[in-house]
């Protein structure tokens, strides 16, 4: 997949789009990775004109999490929609979409198909190129959408429920992966503690809520590979806690919440704190949707700011799965490689290329 | 059925390595055991045996990984599959067709929809207050001609591990 590769001289990330009158500005992008249904319609690398977001989270809530099948149908019904909600809401016509992108992975094979398969069929009608988007890049590039001035490198830790990374960010396209989990997701782990204690479904905001209540100092959970590299783990945290809780059926379920949650955000914000010293990062970024929880946003600004280096926290949707991060990262892969071809194929363990690891980009 | 008692984390991965010498492709394993019970633990032991260096992740969110060790090793995770047509979706039928070993989490749930030929790996936490917390019971339960035949293997690949029935 050449589209995904990025050029050994990939330039700074680009801030004007004084681009010529050839190179597409207009982006549709699109994005249907797993449960959120959504398009959006960027100028340039980071002037969002609509971001659209349909999601699916009541569908999926009585299930305790995405079921596959019940996500692919439900992108089927409510895609064409959202796409014309954000080219309308964009101010523009269908005719003034110069570019559309797609995220082709990773994520849910079905739910990927759906939105690539619609964005190469809008690029064949209307005529204009189709880029594939890595989903991951796409959250890695999501800080520079509200703040386009972010002085690089900056080190990103991208938390979500499928995935937990630590990079480093030169530029778009330029990453170097510094840790990753072993085994769950930071998200992960929140949405089967919060299924194993009957809490509902997403896990992160139910146990965010709860942890206000609680007191996290009230069980000590294991903080896992805490001075251990920069990996992370939490399949074992997630244990301790089901541990803790068959053998203490009297607990308090608010103390519970807030020590799990405590648990992991010490981990994540000692890790990525560490990391941007020891890379001399500028800066700190946080994605996807754990960064949406009160106590990691709280915690790692605190950090930031003890140790003089800027920290950006995007909105709360722009953390979630959005469009308008594929769009813009789209933009910027087009700007870079040009346009993907129309057998670019979906992949639901698609890799974020790693320039600077030394390993080949897959 | 071969009843095991491993008595931390270690423990259940080495025993999962042992299983994984006496893998052969085509095989089928079955994982079954409540949340934080050690399937992925003994899916990274098993793993590790046949040579796959790359962190195994848990497979819940995409629901499917590839690993390439001395076999191809496919872990699924069918936990949030609701039908057993979801299971045909994830293209099931390809994967016991193709090369490589099957390790399935949750497996016990889509049942019918599986050859009657494989091996069940149970794993509980041990009862008891307050019980302790990296020891399991590991029952392996073959099914079919292909781990039946392997009984005796199987009994030794557990030796250190193995208990008597429950009192």
């Amino acid at each position: 997949m050449s589209s995904q590769v990025p050029s050994q001289d990939a330039p700074a990330i680009v801030l004007d789009s004084d681009s010529s009158p050839h190179t597409p500005a207009i982006v549709l992008g699109i994005e249907t990775s797993c449960d959120e249904t959504a398009a959006a319609v960027v100028s340039g690398p980071s002037d969002v004109l609509s971001s659209v977001i349909s999601s699916q989270v009541d569908l999926h809530a009585r299930y305790g999490g995405v079921v596959p099948e019940i996500a692919s149908r439900a992108h089927v019904e409510l895609l064409t929609p959202v796409v014309a909600q954000a080219v309308i809401e964009a101010g523009l016509g269908d005719h003034e979409i110069e570019a559309v992108a797609a995220t082709s992975g990773p994520g849910l094979i079905g739910s990927l198909l759906v939105g690539v398969s619609a964005a190469k069929s809008l690029a064949l009608v209307w005529d204009v190129p189709f880029v594939a988007v890595n989903h991951l890049e796409a959250h890695l590039y999501s800080s520079f959408l509200e703040e386009p001035d972010l002085d690089l490198p900056v080190v990103v830790l991208l938390v979500s429920g499928g995935h937990t990374l630590l990079v480093l960010m030169e530029a778009f396209g330029r990453y170097r992966l510094i840790g990753q989990t072993l085994d769950d997701a930071a998200g992960e782990a929140f949405d089967k503690v919060a299924r194993f204690m009957d809490l509902g479904y997403p896990g992160g905001p139910v146990i965010d809520r709860l942890a206000m209540d609680g007191n996290p100092e009230a069980v000590a959970f294991p903080r896992p590979m805490y001075d251990d590299g920069y990996d992370f783990s939490f399949s074992g945290l997630k244990t301790a806690v089901v541990n803790h809780v068959r053998n203490h059926p009297d607990l308090v379920v608010a103390d519970i919440a807030a020590s799990f949650q405590e648990a992991v955000v010490d981990v994540l914000v000692h890790k990525a704190r560490k990391a941007a010293k020891e890379y001399g990062a500028k800066g700190l970024c946080l994605a996807g949707g754990v960064a949406a929880n009160s106590s990691l946003r709280e915690r790692l600004l605190d950090a930031c700011v003890a140790d003089g280096i800027s920290g950006f926290l995007p909105s709360r949707s722009m953390c979630t799965d959005n469009a308008a991060m594929v769009a813009a990262a789209g933009w910027q892969r087009l700007h870079l490689d040009g346009p993907s071809p129309l057998d670019t194929g979906a992949d639901p363990n698609l890799p974020l290329p790693f320039l600077l690891s030394g390993e080949p980009a897959a | 059925m071969i009843r095991a008692r491993t008595r931390s984390v270690e423990d259940t991965k080495s025993l999962a390595a042992n299983l994984a010498e006496l893998a052969e492709s085509g095989d089928l394993l079955l994982l079954v055991g409540d949340l934080g019970a050690g399937k992925t633990t003994f899916t990274q032991g098993f793993a590790a045996a046949l040579g796959i260096s790359e962190p195994v992740t848990s497979p819940t969110f995409t629901l499917a990984r590839e690993y390439h060790g001395r076999l191809l090793l496919h872990h699924l995770d069918v936990f949030r599959l609701d039908q057993i047509s979801e299971v045909l979706d994830l293209g099931l039928p390809e994967l016991l067709d193709s090369d490589g070993v099957i390790l399935i989490e949750w497996g016990d749930a889509i049942r019918q929809a599986l050859p009657n030929d494989y091996l069940e790996v149970g794993l509980t936490f041990i009862e008891g207050q307050p019980s302790p917390p990296d020891e399991r019971i590991v029952m392996l339960t073959p099914v079919g001609p292909r781990w039946q035949a392997r009984a005796d293997d199987l009994a030794a690949a557990a030796g250190q591990w193995l208990e008597g029935p429950p009192c």
